[in-house]
């Protein structure tokens, strides 16, 4: 707020308050002391020493609001509807606002799309909105200057290129806000600028085979609930794939034993470097990359021979693989129509026959459908090629960094410098506003009122929930400015919203409340009609002459991959996201070039060992399952520009990529290791990979599960047996809290400790803690592998404080800090630790977590304060959720069940005179969820889910022979294999 | 009294009372020398720099630190476990050996009292400062407040807190009590006013009346009564730390009595370090012969063997429980990462000793030094061994996880030596190293010219 509309709240601000505690009296005394003076002057002095030592200080930051603001109660959360986009994930969200601060974002469950869960990224994003390195102002030349100077220059130079026929380029990312794109339109028609969009990682490939086989350019709807087989040709569509919230959840339905029909998927991946999606699947089929053309031909053409459709010779994978493909095929074949096909390569040729083997098994409008279509994914590399090409008068760059993940960043970086006008719209600096003449600082999502359209026909809103923070201006008023347009962003939003939707509902009849109820709800669904699509089966014919000609190159190729965290590395670089670990590799704040445990013999390459590749040195990491001629890295990392230093982290593989035949290839072969000799510890927060043969993830097969709903979990009952003491049972009367797992639907892609982060108020430590086994996390998501180590099958199991009734670490704290609560929950009590740690080692789970230094700033002692990700600065601080404690150095905290959310839902449920409901009351972790793998609830109340879990055959407690009786329990993992 | 003339005497050469009080008191009278400035000054400073480590601890947190989420107690319970054993031997010598009549132990139990002392001061630091809010530690002891909190009487922790201030208070009595005839001595030997006036309060006005002989016979059979369980007490309760975990490795009900004679075990060795060089250093040998050193040694085989039996008997125990954590655990132990530790443990710990049944080994003063540091050595990594590697690798594969000390885990431990022998020091400068009032009281029987006298007496009398 500026000094001169500066608002006062109350009256004495206005007035300033007078300082009366100082006896105005003693400026009489002036006359020679006589004893009467005296007197005077001691009693004087007695009572003011009594007035000042009796009145308190006014207190000056808390005033209490003169007139309180409508929605805000003070203690009270406040949820708006809105939505997060980016790159592959939208979710619809419920933004939690405390004292005008969003401080977490839940799921929308009213969402057609998202109903169920967010990712990881959607947790963290919220802390983007308090980063300390944002843009504060316009600049010029690194100068900042006022938004009506930035205004000027800009117009009128843009006037003057666009009357000179130079061309004027905008390059977003995809925009899917259609009245965006509508005000994109207008600002290109006025300017003759042309407008492009641009993605990290594009698929345009895939848009490009859709046209060929279908005639349509659209991503479909892939349904992959309706698919009794899944087949996965390298694609991570649980963790960075198109739409991997919203799969998520379909996948889960399909591995519901518990609530489902008992109808479980078959799903089958076959890849070269193992994915979260490959890490779940019933069966791996390890595949170089090379070779997934050749596997995709072969599946057709196996397929096709069955069918009588036209075969093309095409060479064929190696034996060992075409028996396993066999396989594949044959359970394609039984599942027609209720199967589905997926490719994660961009390639068109490849998807081209990916859609060739989807028709062939009449998955069109079944399991694939183009009804609602996607609507992200629009850039090209034509976009760029235009950029580079054609010499433009102006780039407008909004929110994308093409010099950073681009191959030809040295190219679009003499284009962008050469451009006599260039201009940034970011909110963070980065590689590519740090080129441009001007950068215009943007706010971040939950500042801004938007549009989105994600899937045709379902239009969310996107609201602010906090003033601006900085001088900052939407790019769309920037636009608006610059057309002279007068009006503000909203309203354009609201005329848009009123000309266009407004016709198509029924529901309201006046426009006002139309934009209110949808405001409220968060999303618009409308009619839609499925695009018309024509099958051209000569395409087919095509690509597969053209894999025929695929020339198999020497040496290692190289596959650039996504972490489920980290993404593409767009935008800002986030410490949460960071610090939560590859939910396969287990590797937090680095990338790594993943190779097969052959050739690290071969090579004798040790985890951690610097390799050379190319023109990039990275260090090396083990992975099991990892073909034996691919090494797949991870992108996303090593942004420097823009970047505090200690935030750096990992190297750029972006420049690895190649640009084939017009579109960017993310797997280039021919490449040679080289060892350096360099050694690089990276944070590898899992260091064992086997259970051991210990019963911690328990499993069985689908069959042996049709047979025994038990199989696998004998021993459960066994131990019950077990279970004697001398001690009387406790009773727990009224609520006795307890949370089951189902280890068959929990795919590991760490939301829930995202999730937990936010809610928990929890540490980032950085890179060199975590390498320490520093890191602080409440829940974390163990993985072992199991069998060969070339291809293991892996298993995972979520970890939190399991709640004994028993604990181990309750006995053995000396003063009682931490104990258990009435409702069965093992609490802390911060205050009274002392930290002797004592409770963290007799802790078999090992979930408790020592605040090893003063992470937080909430320690005493001053200047030691440990803060790897200016996480303790003012602004970063207000991301804390008000209802949680921030730990001082030196005391234990876990997992709490959000004890916090407990009391509240209780207090609510008693202020309403009801029972709580079950499902209610959900957990952070819980609530994150898009798989819906974790159930909380009452124990004590025998209908609640979480107490008819407890009771499945499946069940079973972690360490249960220990007799720690812990509150959590896990269901059993059902693989669908033979 | 009559004692055999097969009999070692205690003392060598012709002592009278006269000669045993001025050797004895010679280095409390006399000015230090070089050597005791050079020794006082090294450790001074090596104290100091621990001190600097635990302040640095403190403020800047146990990140500093090797200790992780995995293996929440490294090198402190290590070196507090160790430090608390070392203490044993002092009490044993004076509580048990005295109830036993012992006569030998008049010789060494003063030095050894006190290095059972300074040991449980070392001792005591670390629980204090392995705490994560060391500003808070007075939360352990449970006294009325405000603040309506209350300690956890099921913690062994708590338990933990009760034996050591226990010990250290007996202990320091004991000590204290012993010394009071001697510093009568002292006193009415010294010259200087203000020493004299100094051992006359510390005496608290010794006379050596019959009364005051009377009362402190029998305070010290008392103290040596409370005392002598508390030797059994101590390292049992230590050993709960463990033994009522459910870790595996920690949870065995062998620890107390394992505890225990490990801890004389390691006390007796490091008693004899430190005497081999004070009776050289102070030139006590004839108080302090080769037949006390022997004495130790047969010590040291019984306990050291007791030692080696508890460690195959949990290696036996864990086989035959057939719980697999509880396997994997001592498997783990001889053969996983930290197996080195595990090796030099049963080296120095179960063979080493056993040479000293060759009784020329047992008498040779050049080998028994070495051998005590060695057991030194072995003991300290039998509580390495017990307090990482049980911990490194539980339950949960996942957890497991590897401990490396950092500089400021090893700097306060060798600031523990220097404080160790910083008062050990001090101690033999302002005290006598030997108790002389109780020498004095075998002199007659035991020392050599009596055994000698009566044996000739005797003889005739046998034939």
């Amino acid at each position: 707020m500026s000094e001169e509309n500066k608002y006062w709240h109350i009256l004495e601000e206005f007035e300033p308050i007078k300082d009366e505690r100082l006896p105005k009296g003693r400026e009489e005394v002036t006359s020679p002391t006589s004893r009467r003076n005296f007197l005077k002057v001691l009693g004087l002095g007695t009572a003011s020493a009594a007035f000042i030592a009796s009145c308190k200080r006014p207190a000056e930051k808390a005033i209490p609001y003169f007139i309180k603001p409508e929605e805000i109660t003070p203690g009270k959360a406040a949820y708006y509807a809105s939505s997060y986009f980016n790159q592959n994930e939208f979710c619809n969200v419920l933004v939690k606002v405390r004292d005008n601060r969003p401080i977490k974002l839940e799921p929308n469950p009213k969402s057609v799309v998202t109903p169920q869960g967010t990712s990881g990224r959607v947790q963290a994003s919220v802390l983007d909105v308090y980063n300390v390195n944002r843009y504060q102002h316009p600049q010029k030349s690194g100068e900042s200057i006022d938004w009506e100077t930035a205004d000027g220059e800009i117009v009128s130079q843009l006037r003057q290129l666009a009357n000179e026929g130079q061309p004027v380029i905008l390059l977003t990312p995809t925009i899917i806000s259609p009245t965006t794109k509508k005000l994109i339109g207008d600002f290109a028609e006025t300017f003759g600028a042309e407008w492009q969009q641009y993605d990290a990682i594009p698929m345009d490939g895939f848009r490009e085979a859709n046209q060929r086989t279908f005639g349509v350019n659209a991503l479909p709807e892939y349904r992959f609930d309706k698919a009794d087989c899944i087949v996965s040709v390298g694609c991570d569509f649980l963790g960075t794939w198109l739409s991997p919230v919203e799969f998520s959840g379909q996948y889960a339905k399909r591995r519901d034993l518990f609530n489902g029909d008992g109808n479980l998927n078959k799903h089958y991946q076959i890849e070269a470097g193992m994915s979260l999606t490959g890490s779940n699947a019933d069966v791996r089929i390890r595949a170089e990359r090379s070779d997934y053309g050749r596997i995709l031909a072969y599946l057709y053409n196996q397929l096709a021979t069955q069918k009588g459709a036209p075969a093309i010779d095409v060479p064929t994978p190696p034996q060992e693989i075409t028996t396993k493909l066999d396989e594949v095929v044959a359970d394609l074949a039984a599942s027609e129509g209720k199967s589905l096909v997926v490719c994660g390569d961009n390639n068109p040729d490849y998807q081209v026959i990916v859609n060739g083997i989807n028709q062939l098994l009449g998955n069109i409008e079944n399991t694939i459908q183009f009804e609602r279509t996607y609507n992200h994914f629009r850039g090209s590399e034509k976009s760029l090629e235009t950029l580079v090409n054609s010499n433009p008068g102006a780039v407008i760059i909004w929110d994308v960094n093409p010099v950073y993940n681009h191959p030809k960043s040295e190219k679009i970086k003499a284009a962008i410098e050469k451009a006599p006008l260039s201009v940034a719209i970011s909110a963070l600096p980065d590689e590519t506003t740090e080129l441009c003449q001007y950068v215009l600082p943007s706010p971040g999502y939950l500042e801004c009122w938007d549009d989105a359209e994600y899937k045709t026909g379902v239009v969310s809103i996107l609201q602010p929930t906090l003033h601006k923070l900085f001088d900052a201006r939407q790019a769309q008023e920037s636009l608006l400015a610059w057309m002279g347009d007068e009006s503000s962003w909203l309203d354009t939003i609201k005329n848009n919203w009123a000309s266009t939707y407004f016709p198509q509902q029924n529901e309201q009849s006046d426009t006002e409340r139309f934009w209110v109820e949808t405001l409220k709800k968060g999303e618009l669904v409308l009619e839609t009609t499925p695009e018309s699509i024509t099958f051209n089966p000569d395409e087919i014919g095509n690509s597969l002459n053209t894999i025929n000609t695929e020339n198999q190159v020497e040496g290692f190729t190289i596959e650039l991959v996504e972490n489920v965290n980290i993404g593409t590395g767009h935008g800002p670089l986030n410490p949460w996201l960071q610090e939560v670990p590859d939910p396969v590799t287990r590797i937090a704040w680095d990338n790594y070039a993943s190779i097969s445990p052959a050739v690290a013999r071969q090579e004798d390459i040790k985890n951690g060992d610097v390799i050379q590749l190319g023109n990039l040195t990275i260090p090396a990491f083990v992975q099991p399952g990892q073909a034996d001629k691919t090494i797949s890295i991870a992108v996303g990392y090593g942004r420097v520009n823009g970047i505090p230093e200690k935030l750096i982290t990992g190297v750029n593989a972006y420049p690895l990529a190649k640009v084939e035949n017009g579109s960017r290839q993310f797997a280039v072969p021919g490449f040679t290791i080289t060892k350096t000799g360099d050694f690089e510890q990276m944070a590898l927060v899992q260091g064992h990979q086997s259970m051991e043969g210990r019963p911690i993830v328990r499993e069985s097969t689908y069959d042996k599960w049709k047979e025994d709903p038990a199989s696998g979990n004998e021993m459960h009952e066994e131990i019950k047996h077990h279970h004697t003491t001398l001690y009387k049972k406790h009773e727990y009367k009224g609520h006795k809290w307890g949370m089951a797992i189902d280890l068959n639907k929990c795919t590991g892609c760490s939301a829930c400790v995202l999730a937990c982060n936010t809610e928990n108020n929890i540490p980032v430590v950085g890179k060199k803690e975590v390498r320490r086994a520093h890191e602080m996390q409440w829940i974390r998501i163990d993985r072992y592998y199991n069998g060969d180590v070339e291809n293991p099958e892996v298993a995972r199991q979520p970890v939190m404080c399991q709640h004994c009734d028993n604990a181990p670490c309750e006995n053995v704290c000396p003063v009682a800090a931490t104990n258990h609560s009435s409702e069965g929950l093992n609490q802390m009590a911060y205050n009274r630790c002392i930290g002797t740690r004592y409770c963290n080692n007799n802790c078999p789970y090992k979930v408790r977590r020592f605040n090893w230094m003063d992470y937080t700033g909430a320690d005493a002692i001053p200047n030691n304060r440990y803060d790897p990700a200016n996480l303790t600065m003012d602004l970063s601080r207000m991301r804390h959720n008000p209802d949680v404690t921030v730990r001082a150095k030196g005391v234990i905290e876990k997992c709490s069940f959000c004890v916090q959310r407990i009391q509240e839902k209780k207090l609510t449920a008693k202020n309403e005179g009801r029972q709580l409901e079950d499902g209610e009351l959900q957990p952070a972790c819980q609530q994150a969820c898009p798989s819906d793998a974790i159930v909380f609830g009452d124990m004590n109340d025998p209908n609640s889910k979480v107490s008819k879990m407890m009771k499945d055959p499946r069940n079973y407690h972690l360490l249960e022979e220990l007799h720690t009786l812990p509150s959590v329990g896990y269901l059993t993992k059902i693989r669908n294999k033979s | 009294m009559q004692v055999s003339q097969v009999r070692e005497p205690l003392i060598n050469g012709e002592k009278s009372y006269e000669n045993i009080t001025s050797d004895v008191m010679a280095p409390v009278r006399a000015k230090p020398g070089k050597l005791w400035f050079l020794g006082f000054g090294i450790s001074a400073l090596v104290m100091l720099a621990g001190f600097a480590a635990i302040a640095y601890t403190v403020w800047f947190g146990i990140g500093t630190w090797g200790v992780n989420r995995t293996i929440g107690w490294g090198w402190s319970i290590t070196n507090f476990v160790w430090w608390v054993g070392i203490g044993h031997a002092g009490t044993f010598i004076s509580a048990i050996l005295l109830l036993f009549r012992q006569k030998w132990r008049t010789s060494i139990n003063r030095a050894a009292e006190a290095m059972t002392l300074f040991a449980v001061m070392c001792a005591g630091l670390f629980p204090l400062i392995h705490m994560g809010r060391l500003p808070l530690a007075f939360f352990i002891f449970p006294y009325p407040n405000t603040r309506e909190l209350w300690v956890n009487f099921n913690s062994p922790l708590l338990w933990d807190v009760f034996a050591i201030t226990t010990y250290l208070l007996v202990s320091l009595l004991f000590w204290y009590m012993g010394l009071i005839p001697d510093l009568g001595t002292i006193r009415d030997r010294m010259k200087t006013l203000w020493k004299k006036k100094a051992y006359n309060f510390l005496s608290f006005g010794w006379k050596g009346s019959a009364r005051h002989w009377q009362r402190h016979e029998s305070m010290s059979l008392v103290l040596a009564g409370l005392a002598a369980p508390l030797v059994l007490s101590v390292h049992t309760i230590v050993s709960f730390d463990f033994a009522t975990s459910v870790i595996p490795g920690w949870h065995t009900t062998i620890f107390p009595p394992y505890f225990v004679s490990g801890a004389v075990f390691s006390g007796f060795a490091m008693v004899l370090t430190l005497m081999i060089v004070t009776r050289r250093a102070l030139n006590l040998q004839e108080y302090i012969t080769v037949g006390h050193v022997e004495s130790m040694n047969k010590v040291i085989i019984a306990t050291g063997s007791i030692v080696g039996i508890a460690y195959i008997t949990e290696l036996f125990m864990a086989w035959y429980s057939g719980v697999e954590y509880e396997r994997y655990a001592f498997i783990n132990r001889a053969m996983g990462p930290y197996a080195w530790a595990y090796w030099i443990m049963m080296t120095c710990n179960v063979i080493s000793p056993q040479l000293l049944w060759i009784k020329k080994l047992r008498r040779n003063l050049t080998f028994t030094f070495i051998l005590s540091i060695f057991i030194n050595i072995g003991m300290w990594f039998e509580r390495f061994v017990i307090v990482v590697t049980s911990l490194h690798r539980d339950y949960l594969p996942s957890s497991w996880s590897m401990y490396k000390p950092t500089w400021v885990e090893v700097a306060i431990f060798l600031g523990t030596f220097g404080l160790f022998f910083t008062l050990f020091f001090l101690f033999i400068r302002i005290f006598p190293v030997i108790a002389l009032a109780e020498v004095k009281s075998v002199a007659k029987s035991s020392a050599r010219k009596f055994i000698r006298k009566s044996s000739k007496k005797s003889k005739p009398e046998n034939e």
